[in-house]
């Protein structure tokens, strides 16, 4: 690929966050847009992630995150012009305790205020939704069928696809060394293959969006969390239709479309470093998670296990906005456990901004102003 | 002669041919990590064991680079798949 020593915009990062912004920028007429990745496109925490997609969520904001991408979701194979890999099995959260319960029954009735069809399922219901479930020690269940899982690679690729064919350059194998500031308004950036001037650079870097604030002077509160995950052979579709969650429980198990079952959980303590290292406590316990809950999952196998990064906050919601003390500035991180699902939106919202447009779900409260103001999002629903 | 190769199966585990790796090659996609996030090469049980080496080949043939030039790709555990009932077993056993 040849080098240009000018940009546009200049996206550091090339996770969903960078490929939806680029794109998203493209599509709304921008030109000259180049996105930095310094390892290969996916290679973050986005091909590390779950996958899973939902509008189940206990704030509005989040609630109207969720929704519209996954409206996004459901015509995307036309929009990028190829598969995603998209497969709507619902998210049945399952609750062990009154007060989870409770909490998830408000859940349900913001969510349908906001336009989410979602309901309470009783134990029966549940096992019709996912055949072989053993939850005799649950208490309840919600349920939204419009719910489910992407593939987080076609999906990445798509837009990386479709953001090429719109003009966007894709330097792979590129870091982002510095980024250049002066009197307040951003310049460009340095990288280990030369100089980039743009009046626009975004933060999308993921698990190590933090280093890359500190680039421009920008501090804020990130951190990065280890989270563990596995996947097995794949084997015959029905074993479990749903994305299975629980908070209290502490997992997440879905079989993807092509049979595999995937589970994960958060991890004990906050492993904060930037290794990715798997451990045998963490396969041993998704196991036993799994075959408590699926019992007839005893005989199939695990072929992977691998780890990845949750870029977390001080409330686990993200960072969307222009930097207050650097112009052209703007950050996309922060997104703890739900960065893929919100990729989409996220993408188009922070383009809408950049290019001086009004976003069409306010990003306002996104921007990490809130954490000096004290004006913290506390979401109750997630892992 | 070159259509015909196009269609030899590579990666037995997901079954993807010769022909998808050298479309997604040509689209830039030139190590074998980029060829297994999209086509799912190496995923499989056998986790790359049969397919790993002649897809370096090809990426060094379209690409002019040398073979020994070319990341091999990452190799995760376990190095063989086990069952789920056994390991929720072996720890109950401790
Ligand atoms: C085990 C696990 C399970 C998850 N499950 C889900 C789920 O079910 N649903 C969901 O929505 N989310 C899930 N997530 C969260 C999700 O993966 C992330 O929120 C999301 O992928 C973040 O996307 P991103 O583009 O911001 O980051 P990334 O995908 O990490 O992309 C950032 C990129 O920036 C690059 N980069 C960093 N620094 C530089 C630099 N200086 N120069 C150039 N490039 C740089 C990195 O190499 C990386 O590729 C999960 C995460 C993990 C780890």
């Amino acid at each position: 690929m040849t080098w240009k020593n000018t940009a546009d915009a200049v996206i550091v990062g090339g996770g969903i966050q960078g490929c939806s912004i680029a794109y998203h920028l493209a599509k709304f007429g921008m030109k000259n847009v180049v996105v930095l990745e310094k390892n290969t496109v996916c290679s973050g925490s986005t091909g590390r992630c779950g996958a899973g997609i939902r509008a189940q969520w206990g704030t509005e904001m989040n609630c109207r995150f969720g929704l519209a991408s996954l409206e996004k979701f459901e015509q995307l194979h036309e929009e990028l012009g190829m598969d995603c890999g998209l497969h709507q099995g619902g998210y049945l959260m399952v609750a062990y305790k009154e007060s989870e319960f409770e909490q998830l029954k408000k859940n349900i009735a913001l969510q349908n205020k906001l336009g989410i069809k979602s309901r309470v399922v009783t134990y029966d219901e549940a096992r019709e939704i996912c055949p072989g479930l053993s939850a005799d020690d649950a208490v309840g269940f919600t349920y939204h069928n419009r719910d489910g899982h992407a593939d987080p690679f076609l999906t990445t690729f798509a837009y990386q696809e479709a953001a090429k064919r719109l003009g966007v350059i894709f330097h792979k194998f590129t870091e982002c060394m510095d980024v250049k500031v002066e009197n307040g308004e951003v310049k460009g950036v340095s990288t280990n293959r030369g100089d980039i001037y743009a009046p626009v650079v975004v933060n999308a870097a993921g698990g190590y969006s933090q280093e890359v604030a500190k680039m421009a002077g920008v501090d804020i509160p990130n951190f990065s969390e280890r989270h563990e995950i596995i996947i097995t052979e794949p084997v015959e579709k029905g074993v479990c239709p749903p994305m299975l969650m629980s908070f209290s429980g502490n997992y997440y198990i879905q079989q993807r479309p092509h049979g595999s079952i995937i589970g994960g959980c958060s991890p004990e303590g906050h492993p904060e470093d930037y290794t990715c290292g798997n451990s045998w406590q963490f396969l041993e316990k998704m196991s036993k998670t799994i075959t408590k809950l699926l019992p007839r999952t005893k005989g199939i196998r695990v072929v992977r296990q691998w780890s990845g990064l949750y870029n977390m906050t001080p409330d686990r919601q993200p960072i969307l906005c222009e930097a207050d003390n650097v112009k052209g500035f703007y950050l996309s991180v922060g997104y703890s456990g739900h960065g893929f699902m919100f990729g989409p939106i996220s993408g188009e919202l922070l383009a809408q901004k950049i290019l001086g447009q009004e976003p069409r779900i306010s990003i306002e409260p996104l921007h990490y102003k809130r954490f000096e103001r004290g004006e913290l999002i506390i979401e109750p629903a997630v892992v | 002669m070159s259509n015909k190769q196009d269609d030899i199966i590579i990666c037995r585990c997901e079954e993807v041919t010769l022909g998808e790796i050298r479309e997604w090659i040509a689209k830039g996609y030139d190590t074998f990590d980029e060829l297994k996030r999209v086509l799912r090469v190496g995923m499989g049980p056998c986790q790359g064991r049969g397919c790993r080496d002649i897809i370096l080949r090809e990426i060094a043939k379209m690409t002019g680079k040398p073979y020994a030039e070319i990341p091999p790709g990452r190799f995760r555990p376990p190095a063989k798949p086990v069952k789920l009932g056994a390991i929720a077993k072996a720890g109950e056993a401790e």
